[in-house]
């Protein structure tokens, strides 16, 4: 078998999520404060800032999908009552607390201290939260974004927001914390912030080039990863995203492509635009769909539910609570169907794709709901077919390998088609 | 003379067409896949080669005498095939009596056992006496009925039991399916002709037929199976490719393709030139495929050809709400005990998975004029009946086309994706 190689970053952020890990570990002893929040609108800045944890229970799930653990999770989950029909990251975790509460890289996950809800469009989270409060019977805080319904962030709706975080979030942080609100120390967070979102940026967007240095989707979940979760606003979060930039501007420099689970793909087929969050339980496997037939992805709208950073904001340091406000409601998921389309439309002549595939997961509602009417939209813009293909986040039994394979096969034999301007 | 050849191995059924030289198709051949690719590949390519030196013998014959006699000589050489299987079943099933029989048992079992396989046999000599009638062209389909109602009459529940003797023919029958038989037309172009009478004019269509070279230039294969296929990436296409090629090549106004497999089904749109240009196909569930008839076929103790005509006697529909096929056979049970009819109940299941694939065709695109229809389903009049009702309230009139072939349309696909690779 061939060693798999992997990216000096990969490393680098290996290294950082052990530590991290090993220090919610040891958290009950240490006394430090464990907030779980989720990742689309997360706090986390405001968190570091009372020099709290966070914790993020959806990664969480997803790593335990890619380790193969969220099977038996899941199936925890169903003894416990919970139906076949709910979103697998609530019975994965469900199922690992009920597990011991062993994280997916093998330690101990502390209980939170605080579950700190930012309502970004998913009303799962609320449930989710609703049944960890229920279990760890903790204070619970939720911060509720206005959904953009109509594309745009009114006055009044950032007036709501940064009433709740002075009313409401700053006092449980206080109060779990034994801290006062510093806003100075959290500009410090937002400085660092805005500039790992340079080099985030700058990395997806290297997604313009040929041949594309990153793949926008498999490559990039890694890549969002350290931002998404528990790193943003660190100094750990900066310089990976340095050493990160530099290892995509060296690889652009020398027209080298992604490392993907078969090495290097420098010599790239398609470039393809994904909607919709990948399927973690055969996640390599999956990638290795694409590879084979040498399809890189240039652009992806999963990459973009912990910030739409590529679309010009950055946590601004000058107005702390108001950037915060700012960032939540601007998460993917937040976001209306008309955004999402162009948002899409964007990717695919920006980022110049012959292609654009939607995986629709069973457990996701939020994400899932208008995607036919995407597709559509999309399609009649830019006059792109999309492939639509069905499987699920860390339920294994919704991964029909054979039919997604056939499915992405034929769809990369019409693109051909398409190009040849004949079927031969 | 050069020809390219199209392998189709779907999940249910194995398909091989042959094109000549102009592009015109020469032969086909079926079978069913079995869970071995590799040799139903084999079969189906086999058959369609005898297919298609019987077309040469037509070509032949044709304008002479003989012309009218090909008809038969076709139905004579497919029972000395059935009988050459069925001998060789038989051998199977005595030498595993011997094997694996409890000792006091034998020597009823081979007299029973050779009673079943000479009144097959009879039968089918019988058979061939009559006129054609429609029946599965598949060995374990046509001998399994009979070897039931026959072991049905002659077991002894105090001896070689009906139990029994379905047991010895269950062990038997995936062997007899699963060996290289001789089977190829010259194996059984002879004895055919001498059961025809070796009419003069005939016999030298034949022989001109047997010697022919045939000689494939490309070969082409789709399907899930094709993975198995011994051929390089560039002779594998994808089934949505070679369905909507196929159906542009039977069908040229076609824009709208829908193909309901036996566990998938596919709506695709594609161009003048049959290029595809977009496609849906099922993914997370397969009920409202061809299995879903297989399974409520199996329920209803019919067999699958049966269920169209059934449900086309309907006068009243009957709403089936599950679209689980496993559910869909409890509702069926329940509706059953109610007292509702047979074919309303069958039509109404027609109905539900064609409103599974109307919803894949909206998803695709919709349905653009000419529409047509492909796969084994397409050969269900009750579940063409029911496309045909909902294409027209929801898109309005459209020309349906169906060919009597539609089931070698994907490998009609494949075939013509050799041709062009041969030029």
């Amino acid at each position: 078998m061939a060693t798999v190689q992997k990216d000096r970053s990969m490393l680098l952020q290996k290294e950082m999520i052990a530590n991290h890990f090993a220090r919610l570990e040891q958290a009950p002893e240490t006394g430090e404060k464990v907030v779980y929040t989720f990742v689309p609108g997360n706090l986390t800045e405001l968190i570091r800032s009372f020099g709290a944890l966070p914790m993020l229970p959806e990664i969480n799930a997803l790593q335990s999908g890619m380790r193969k653990q969220s099977g038996d999770y899941i199936a925890e989950a169903e003894r416990a009552g919970h139906s076949e029909d709910v979103c697998t990251y609530v019975k994965c975790d469900i199922g690992m607390m009920r597990s011991g509460n062993i994280g997916p890289g093998g330690t101990k996950l502390p209980k939170p201290d605080l579950l700190l809800l930012s309502y970004t469009g998913c009303y799962t989270f609320m449930k989710w939260f609703e049944l960890l409060r229920e279990e760890y019977q903790c204070p619970t805080v939720m911060f509720h974004v206005p959904y953009q319904g109509d594309g745009v962030l009114e006055p009044e709706h950032r007036r709501y927001m940064l009433r709740q975080l002075r009313e409401q979030v700053i006092p449980a942080l206080e109060k779990v914390t034994g801290r006062r609100y510093d806003e100075d120390r959290l500009r410090e967070h937002l400085v660092r912030s805005a500039r790992a979102e340079d080099d985030l940026v700058a990395v997806l967007q290297a997604g313009k080039l040929r041949p594309s240095p990153i793949d926008g989707y498999f490559g990039t979940v890694y890549y969002v990863g350290p931002i998404f979760s528990a790193f943003r606003g660190t100094e750990e979060g900066v310089e990976y995203y340095r050493a990160l930039r530099e290892e995509v501007d060296e690889r652009a420099a020398l027209g080298l492509g992604p490392v993907t689970p078969d090495g290097p793909l420098n010599d790239q087929k398609y470039r393809l635009v994904v909607e919709g969050p990948p399927n973690w339980t055969s996640f390599r496997d999956f990638w290795k769909m694409f590879s084979d037939e040498r399809a890189v992805v240039v652009a992806s709208t999963y990459t973009k539910v912990g910030g739409t950073y590529d679309f010009g904001f950055r946590h601004d340091p000058a107005d702390p609570l108001g950037t915060l406000a700012d960032y939540c409601s601007g998460c993917y998921t937040n976001l209306n169907l008309p955004s999402r389309i162009d948002m899409l439309v964007r990717y695919i002549h920006e980022y110049q794709a012959d292609g654009f595939l939607i995986n629709s997961v069973k457990s996701c509602n939020s994400f899932s709901a208008g995607q036919l009417m995407i597709l559509r939209e999309v399609e009649k813009r830019t006059g792109i077919p999309g492939a639509f293909i069905e499987s699920d986040l860390v339920d294994p039994r919704y991964f029909s390998a054979a039919n997604i394979k056939n499915r992405l096969e034929s769809y990369f034999q019409m693109i051909d088609a398409r190009r040849l301007g004949k079927t031969a | 003379m050069s020809c390219v050849v199209g392998i189709d191995l779907g999940s249910t059924t194995t398909k091989a067409l042959i094109l000549d030289e102009r592009g015109e198709v020469l032969g086909r051949g079926i079978t069913n896949s079995r869970s071995n690719y590799d040799l139903a590949a084999a079969v189906a390519k086999t058959e369609a080669f005898i297919n298609a030196r019987f077309s040469l013998v037509e070509q032949q014959a044709a304008g002479t005498d003989a012309a009218g006699v090909v008809g038969r000589l076709r139905r004579a050489f497919v029972m000395e095939q059935l009988l050459h299987q069925l001998r060789h079943l038989e051998q199977l099933m005595l030498a595993e009596v011997d094997a694996s029989a409890p000792r006091e048992l034998t020597a009823a079992f081979h007299v029973a056992l050779t009673e079943i396989c000479r009144q097959i046999t009879a039968e089918e000599e019988q058979r061939f006496k009559q006129p054609p009638m429609l029946r599965s062209d598949f060995f374990r389909d046509a001998v399994g009925s009979a070897f039931m109602r026959i072991a049905e009459q002659i077991g002894d529940p105090n001896g070689v039991s009906f139990d029994r003797l379905v047991g010895m023919y269950d062990k038997c029958i995936i062997r007899v399916e699963n060996e290289p038989l001789a089977l190829d037309f010259r194996d059984h172009i002879g004895t055919a002709l001498r059961r025809v009478g070796n009419p003069p004019g005939l016999v030298d269509a034949v022989e001109y037929a047997v010697v022919k070279d045939l000689d494939p230039r490309a070969t082409v294969g789709t399907g899930y199976g094709r993975a198995r296929l011994p051929f390089p990436k560039e002779q594998i296409r994808s089934e949505i490719l070679c369905h909507g090629l196929g159906a542009h090549a039977m069908f040229p106004g076609t824009r709208t393709v829908l193909d309901i497999g036996g566990q998938d089904t596919k709506a695709i749109q594609v161009d003048s030139e049959g290029i595809v240009t977009n496609f849906q196909m099922n993914d997370r569930c397969a009920a409202g495929c061809g299995r879903y008839l297989g399974y409520i076929a199996d329920e209803m103790n019919l067999g699958l050809h049966e269920l169209g005509p059934l449900a086309e006697q309907s006068k009243r529909c009957v709403k089936i709400n599950s679209t689980c096929t496993v559910f869909a056979g409890a509702e069926l049970r329940e509706r059953l005990s109610l007292g509702e009819k047979r074919e309303d109940i069958l039509a109404g299941l027609h109905r539900a998975i064609v409103i599974r694939s109307m919803s894949l065709l909206a998803r695709s695109g919709g349905v653009s004029d000419e529409f047509t229809f492909t796969g084994g389903v397409a050969k269900n009049a009750a579940a063409v009946h029911a496309i045909r009702d909902l294409v027209q309230e929801n898109y309005g009139q459209r020309t349906l086309n169906i060919s009597p072939e539609s089931i070698y349309t994907g490998a009609l696909g494949a075939a013509l994706f050799a041709h062009r690779m041969a030029a």
